[in-house]
């Protein structure tokens, strides 16, 4: 393959502001398939932003954001139908509460693309066998561990066969015992050759399933590169800073 | 007459007037919801002329009394070809404007009602929904109604049985509803204090059964609560 066909995501002097705060100060970044991008850095460095600006949840307030060739943030971007193809978990789960698991997993590839609901429920099961959670069909998510809502979470996205998969700190909201099996997903999906973009504080998980990691302060990449170089030798001082706050905290 | 005496012969008038009142209440609570929840979307839509219209509908049909409410439909509305006939012994010409008058009242609270519901979905719903390609219409038929509906089953089910209460008000356009009809008997046998304790307990039978029914339709919908 060609570098042009490999360029999934490209982000072009990315800028958001809240208010008068600006919280991303011009981001550039190239992700190609196939890629495991590790976002990590301290809390309020802007990196659930870039994540959420990726498929608009937070509209940009200056620069491009190119998916697959296209402008996202173009006037007449159909952004439904480029969402189809970016599936996001997010740190709070979010499960349809009032839906079972199995309704969960099958409303997106029903009502979005507009599959026939025995193709739909064939496909969800196939996935949560996948994650052990068969059983599960039927239940409604207030009888879940944080776990395994967010396993769950993880194959309804996986439901729509995204082309990239954007995950939002996923195990920060996970009792530690849980964050295991979340994290065992993840590396799985890593395995199987899916794109994805994590923003994380699980540093054991950038080192050893990130193909790629971006260290982000006050609203802009200041490091980036292979894990085994960014965590052995960070040439930033405030990489040097972070990774030897997190990494030797006891 | 004593109250047996007056239940045995005028029983018809408060059965016919009970109808009458059952009938109005379902149709205004049900045109009064669908109203509400527009008004609601309106309320709180993004454009700014939409959303201020809603506002302005809100505070006026909350702000003044139902009774003006009602003459000012019925009058305001006389250009309006309604049917010249009779439908269980209901003039439409006269029962249509009251259905529109109650209706509008009740959506305005509705609304509100509604309003708050929504906004009480948690906002990472929706961007669940629309992270999976969901239209924003789709986001707010198939995920957020159905959980805000669950928040606000209570207060909706309030304003039904208030509903049932303030139809009360259609007597002076000439309906012969159950205060009507009250009417009737009150001047018929010259004993007024029977006749309110009649009606009393008839309203007060027709909200139980009513809050009865608000609150089978809750549990069914707590199911994904357990």
């Amino acid at each position: 393959m060609t570098g042009e066909t490999n360029l999934l995501i490209e982000a072009r002097g990315l800028r958001k502001s809240f208010g008068g705060n600006e919280v991303l100060k011009g981001i550039d970044v190239q992700i190609s398939r196939g890629e495991v991008v590790v976002v990590i850095g301290p809390s309020g460095s802007g990196k659930s932003t870039f994540l959420r600006c990726l498929n608009r949840l937070e509209e940009p307030s200056g620069g491009q954001i190119i998916f697959e060739g296209s402008d996202i943030c173009a006037k007449g971007a159909n952004i439904n139908l480029l969402r189809q193809k970016m599936g996001m978990v997010f740190q709070q789960f979010n499960l349809f509460n009032h839906l079972t698991v199995l309704e969960n997993i099958v409303i997106g590839p029903k009502l979005v693309k507009k599959c026939s609901q025995e193709e739909a429920e064939q496909e969800a099961m196939k996935l949560l066998e996948r994650i052990g959670l068969a059983d599960k069909a039927q239940e409604y998510p207030s009888r879940l561990s944080g776990g395994q809502k967010q396993r769950i979470a993880i194959v309804r996205a996986l439901a729509m066969n995204p082309d990239v998969m954007l995950f939002d700190e996923p195990t920060s909201a996970l009792d530690p015992e849980m964050v295991g099996e979340v994290l065992g997903v993840m590396k799985d999906l890593a395995g199987e050759g899916i794109t994805m973009v994590v923003v994380t504080h699980e540093m054991g998980f950038a080192q050893k399933v990130g193909t790629r990691v971006l260290f982000m302060d006050e609203g802009q990449i200041l490091e980036q590169g292979a894990p085994q170089k960014l965590f052995t030798s960070p040439q930033h001082p405030r990489t040097q800073d972070f990774l030897s706050k997190v990494l030797n905290c006891i | 007459m004593n109250i047996l005496e007056i239940l045995t012969n005028y029983y018809h008038y408060f059965l016919q007037g009970t109808r009458t009142t059952i009938l109005i209440s379902l149709i205004t609570v049900f045109c009064g919801f669908l109203l509400g929840c527009v008004i609601s979307l309106l309320r709180l839509s993004k454009n700014r002329l939409l959303n201020g219209f809603a506002r302005f509908y809100i505070t006026v049909l909350r702000g003044t009394p139902l009774l003006v409410q009602l003459y000012i439909v019925y009058y305001q509305l006389d250009f309006i070809p309604y049917p010249k006939v009779s439908v269980w012994g209901i003039a439409l010409e006269r029962a249509l404007p009251c259905v529109i008058a109650l209706s509008m009242n009740s959506a305005a609270y509705v609304a509100e009602v509604i309003r708050s519901g929504i906004q009480a979905v948690d906002v990472g719903q929706s961007e669940a929904a629309r992270s999976i390609g969901m239209t924003g219409g789709q986001t707010m038929l198939h995920i957020v109604m159905p959980q805000a509906i669950k928040n606000i089953l209570p207060a909706i089910g309030n304003e039904f049985v208030t509903m049932i209460k303030e139809t009360s008000v259609i007597q002076y356009l000439g309906i012969s509803d159950l205060m009507y009809n009250n009417g009737i008997v009150v001047t018929a046998t010259y004993n007024p204090l029977p006749c309110y304790y009649i009606s009393a307990v008839i309203y007060l039978i027709l909200n139980l059964v009513a809050g009865k029914g608000v609150s089978i339709f809750e549990r069914r919908l707590k199911r994904s609560d357990r």
